[in-house]
C-alpha cells in the first residue's frame, strides 16, 4: 500500500462536493483518478480527504447547444472518443483522443479531469486553447465561465479556486470552413508527448484565416505561437517554421534544442492537414 | 486498519465479496492482499506498465489507479475469472504456442488488454490489424520477449475467431 492515509467520501451532488471542499482545507476531488491516484501512490500528494465526484449525475453529457458543443466534466475519454457528435462537430478533439493514455486509462480518465489537472504535456488543454474553448466552473457562488486562454495560468495552475469544481467544457461546433490539425511525438503511443501541436483555422478561399496553433510539451502551459500563426495564414509554411516563437526547456524526454526542432517538424505536418479540404 | 475504513460490497469473478477496506488501498492491492487473487500484478503503480489490468463493469482499467472503495457495487473480473470461464482459453494457448511470454509477469495484463480489443473487434465484425494490436497493447510493457510474439499470438487468435465465428 503506497498512498498516505486519507478519508474518502462519495458525493451524490455538486452542492455537497463544494460544501466539503469548503470544510476541509486539504481535500482533493477524485474524478477519473488517472493522474491523482498515481501521485498518491508516489506520495507526491497526500490529501486528508478524497471527495469522489463520480456519482454526481448529469456531469457526463456530450451535447450540441446551438453553435457550441458541451462536454460534461465527467465524460470519460472513451465516451468522447466513441462519440458521433464529437466526430462530427469537434473534429480536433476526435483527432486528439486516441493519443490520450492507453485504452485502460481512457476508460477511467475524464475530460474535465484532464483540463483541471492541466499537465503541460497533455493533449486536451492544447486542443481547448486551439479551439478558443471555454471552461465552466461551479463554486460556492454559482457558475462562471473562463476562456481557455485565461484558464491555464502556470505549471499545473489554473483559474480553479480551492472551492471550485470544473463542471463542463464548451467548444465552438465546427462549420464547413473549419480546418483542424493534430500531431504529436511521443516515445510510446499513448505516453505524454515530447512535443505536440493542436491547430484550428478557417478556410478562406484557397488560404487560411483565424489560424490558432497550440503547442504542448514545450512550456508550463499550452502555448500559442502567434507569429507562426500569422505566417501560416499568409500561406508561408517555411516562414511559419522560422517564426516559431517557442522557448522550451530541457526535460527528461528531450533537450530544448531537439524540442524546438521537432516543433518545426510538427508544424509542417499540421500545416498540410490544415490546408487539406475537410472530407 | 484505520478508523477511516469503509465497507464495500462487490462482485469479483462472479462471486459476491464483502470486505472492510482502508480508502487508500488500491484495487490491485485489495485483489492480491485481501482476496489472494495474485494473478493481477503490481508493476509501476502509476499507470504506465499495465501489469495490473483488470476489468471493472466490463471495461479494462488500471488496478493501481482505482481505489478498492470506488468498486463498491461494481463487477470486477481478474485474470483468474477470465481464465476459469474459458473466455481467453484460445489467447492463452496462442501465447504458449508462440512463446509470447517468458517470465509471465506482463501476461495477465496483456491477455486482458488483448481480449478487450478482440471483443470490441468482434462486435464490429472486423479483424484488428497488427498496427491496431500494437496500438491497443501500447499500455502494457513486456520486458522479456518483446512484442513480436505477442502481436503474433493476438493476431492469430483474431483470425481464428473471425473464421470460427466464436
Amino acid at each position: 500500500m503506497k498512498p498516505a492515509p486519507f478519508a474518502y467520501k462519495k458525493t451524490r451532488t455538486l452542492k455537497e462536493a463544494i460544501a466539503l471542499l469548503g470544510k476541509h482545507k486539504d481535500a482533493r476531488l477524485l474524478a477519473g483518478g488517472q493522474s491523482l491516484i498515481a501521485t498518491l501512490n508516489m506520495r507526491l500528494s497526500a490529501p486528508d480527504l478524497l471527495i469522489d465526484i463520480n456519482g454526481i449525475k448529469g456531469l457526463d453529457g456530450i451535447i450540441k447547444k446551438g453553435s457550441s458543443i458541451e462536454i460534461g466534466a465527467l465524460a470519460r475519454h472513451t465516451q468522447v472518443e466513441r462519440s458521433e457528435l464529437i466526430a462530427r462537430h469537434a473534429p480536433l478533439i476526435a483527432l486528439a483522443m486516441p493519443h490520450i493514455g492507453h485504452a485502460a486509462i481512457r476508460n477511467r480518465g475524464t475530460f474535465g479531469g484532464s483540463i483541471a489537472f492541466a499537465d503541460p504535456a497533455a493533449e486536451l488543454p492544447a486542443c481547448l486553447l486551439a479551439l478558443d474553448g471555454e471552461i465552466e466552473i461551479t463554486g460556492p457562488k454559482g457558475k462562471r465561465k473562463v476562456k481557455a486562454e485565461k484558464f491555464f495560468k502556470g505549471l499545473f495552475e489554473t483559474a480553479l479556486g480551492p472551492r471550485d469544481v470544473l463542471t463542463a467544457i464548451r467548444v465552438p461546433a465546427a462549420t464547413k470552413d473549419t480546418r483542424v490539425g493534430f500531431a504529436e511525438l511521443a516515445r510510446r503511443h499513448g505516453d505524454y508527448a515530447i512535443v505536440g501541436l493542436a491547430a484550428s483555422a478557417r478556410a478562406n478561399g484557397k488560404g487560411l484565416s483565424d489560424v490558432r496553433l497550440a503547442y504542448f510539451g514545450v512550456g508550463n502551459t499550452p502555448v500559442r505561437v502567434k507569429k507562426a500563426e500569422a505566417a501560416l495564414a499568409s500561406g508561408d509554411v517555411d516562414g511559419a517554421v522560422k517564426a516559431l516563437d517557442l522557448d522550451p526547456h530541457d526535460d527528461v524526454q528531450a533537450t530544448a534544442k531537439v524540442k524546438k526542432h521537432l516543433a518545426g517538424v510538427l508544424l509542417r505536418r499540421v500545416a498540410a492537414q490544415l490546408m487539406e479540404a475537410r472530407s | 486498519m484505520s478508523d477511516r475504513a469503509l465497507d464495500i460490497s462487490l462482485m469479483v469473478n462472479g462471486e459476491r465479496v464483502q470486505e472492510r477496506v482502508d480508502p487508500r488501498k488500491t484495487l490491485v492491492d485489495f485483489l492480491r492482499e485481501d482476496l489472494s487473487l495474485t494473478g493481477s500484478h503490481v508493476g509501476c503503480e502509476h499507470g504506465v506498465c499495465g501489469a495490473c489490468t483488470v476489468r471493472v463493469d466490463g471495461e479494462i482499467v488500471r488496478g493501481c489507479l482505482m481505489l478498492a472503495v470506488q468498486c463498491d457495487g461494481a463487477a470486477v473480473e481478474t485474470i483468474e475469472g477470465l481464465s476459469d470461464s474459458g473466455e481467453v482459453a484460445d489467447l492463452q494457448a496462442a501465447f504458449e504456442q508462440r512463446n509470447a511470454l517468458q517470465c509471465g509477469f506482463c501476461t495477465p495484463g496483456m491477455i486482458a488488454a488483448a481480449q478487450d480489443l478482440l471483443k470490441r473487434a468482434k462486435a464490429k465484425k472486423s479483424v484488428p490489424s497488427r498496427e491496431e494490436i500494437r496500438e491497443h497493447i501500447s499500455g502494457n510493457y513486456c520486458r522479456c520477449t518483446g512484442y513480436h510474439a505477442i502481436v503474433d499470438a493476438v493476431e492469430a487468435v483474431a483470425q481464428q475467431r473471425a473464421e470460427g465465428g466464436k
